[in-house]
């Protein structure tokens, strides 16, 4: 198969392991690619991609820009802080007046889950989705994935726990979909209050110990406790999340094997992991950044590569 | 559809070994000069080539590199298929050096001038030379021409010249396919 079966990334829940398989074989030329003296190839030169952030992100942003760069497409950025949606214009006319500046290719962030699922029911431009709400962060499990199957030589048949704010978070859910979809024993480990009801029906086991949780597996991503969704306090202090759910290297130590460690980033270093741990061997939380490039310009070419002429 | 045989295993090997001399007599101890096989096919060809020069030529060193040029290409968008990338392995530099891509038919020449582009990335060559087992003349796009070729052919452009090689389809020929 050398096409992925949908025009948008709107979600992992949306594509097929073959897609998967497709982007990580993609990203792996592209890795070749950034690592020659001059990292540019020619192949999207005649399509524009817009980036529009309605939310903000430092990495994620950044990564997309430089991934689009490195194919030579036209960037155009947009954030929300200074444009007219503060003056109160819709999305679709937002994104309507954009795109008829002729652009191909839309990634978007959005506060609102489902956002991007509802652009692409009204508008003609190929769009991903760079994050939406507490719903899905594709791209970011695809380079989480492919990390882990750099790092351990395939995903199928790996142990994955993710650790913390499974209630709040995106990359929680997209990496759940994309992690059973290829075929990977997945948990998820935290405080009961920040678990989302039902989320065993994913077909993931919940483990309140983050010990046990530790000892049974090969991968622990740990992510950050976002502050900023949090409308109540879902435990009584940042210290006492820290003591029974965050990782340093003394517990490491204390493992019977030697685990990965991931963070999708910003890190909150001495609350879901300490300074020696995200600097440690273990982690591949860098390793991941330069991935993210890599996978996000195999998602671009390929799906630029269904937008005919 | 129907196909003929263009050349046979004893034919390939003469004119290997004819293309292996043409590239002695201009790079000499190949000191200065790289090999690059074009993906997917040119590999096959240049992996032969540079077996010949070690072996039967007694060339010390010979570099080899694969280039793929899948994201160069310039029809990008404008076939029915995603165009599936290869491998690329340059492990040598190629600043200053003598660079001679190696494919196994020269068609329109839109490979090689994406090929052109691609090496670029990898630094600026001193020369480039193109070294092509099949060229099939008059059916050029752009100004290219091989320095090195094995046989010229006259081909239509509804005939297809396939190449097959023992290490990947059992056998040495060069067929003219009619469809």
């Amino acid at each position: 198969m050398s096409e992925l079966s949908v025009n948008h990334l709107l979600g992992i829940k949306y594509i097929t392991a073959a897609d998967i398989e497709l982007i990580f074989k993609t990203a792996d030329h592209f890795k070749e690619v950034i690592n020659r003296p001059i990292k540019k190839v020619p192949s999207l030169r005649d399509i524009t991609i817009a980036n529009l952030f309605f939310e903000n992100s430092t990495r994620t942003k950044l990564s997309f820009e430089l991934a689009e760069k490195r194919l030579s497409a036209d960037v155009i950025n947009f954030s929300a802080a200074a444009s007219s949606v503060k003056k109160g214009e819709t999305l679709i006319d937002t994104v309507n007046n954009i795109l008829s500046m002729k652009v191909d290719m839309v990634v978007m962030r959005h506060p609102n889950p489902g956002a991007g699922i509802f652009l692409s029911k009204h508008i003609k431009a190929s769009i991903v989705n760079a994050g939406d709400g507490a719903h899905e962060h594709p791209t970011q499990a695809l380079l989480d994935s492919y990390s882990i199957r750099e790092k351990l030589g395939d995903v199928a048949g790996k142990n994955v726990v993710i650790v913390g704010d499974i209630l709040h978070s995106r990359v929680a859910l997209s990496n759940i979909y994309a992690l059973k979809l290829q075929g990977a024993n997945v948990k998820v480990c935290g405080p009961k209050t920040l678990m989302p009801k039902y989320i065993e029906s994913l077909g993931v086991e919940v483990e309140l110990d983050l010990r046990k949780a530790l000892e049974w597996c090969d991968v622990a991503n740990m992510l950050r406790v976002q502050n900023e969704r949090m409308d109540i306090s879902y435990f009584p202090s940042t210290r006492e999340y820290t003591q029974q759910y965050g990782v340093n290297k003394q517990l490491l130590n204390s493992l019977n094997k030697e685990i990965v460690i991931m963070h999708p980033g910003p890190i909150n270093r001495g609350v879901e992991i300490t300074s020696d741990v995200a600097d440690s061997d273990q982690a591949i939380i860098l390793d991941q950044v330069q991935n993210g490039v890599a996978v996000r310009m195999a998602v671009i070419y390929l799906l630029a590569s269904k937008i005919k002429q | 559809m129907s196909q003929k045989v263009l050349l046979n295993a004893t034919e390939i090997n003469i004119i290997l070994n004819r293309l292996a001399c043409q590239l002695i007599e201009n790079h000499l101890d190949f000191k200065e000069t790289v090999l690059i096989g074009i993906q997917p096919r040119g590999v096959y060809l240049a992996e032969r080539i540079k077996k010949l020069l070690i072996e039967e030529y007694a060339i010390e060193e010979i570099k080899l590199g694969y280039l793929d040029i899948t994201f160069y290409r310039d029809d990008f968008r404008r076939t029915e298929k995603t165009l599936e990338a290869n491998k690329t392995k340059i492990d040598f530099v190629v600043e200053k050096k003598k660079v001679v891509f190696i494919d196994d038919v020269l068609y329109t020449g839109r490979s090689i001038n994406a090929a052109l582009t691609a090496v670029q990335s990898f630094g600026r060559p001193e020369e480039v030379e193109l070294l092509c087992l099949i060229d099939r003349r008059f059916s050029r796009h752009l100004p290219i021409q091989p320095d090195y070729k094995g046989r010229q052919v006259d081909a239509i452009n509804e005939e297809k010249v396939k190449v097959c090689w023992k290490e990947n389809e059992g056998e040495d020929t060069v067929y003219l396919v009619k469809s």
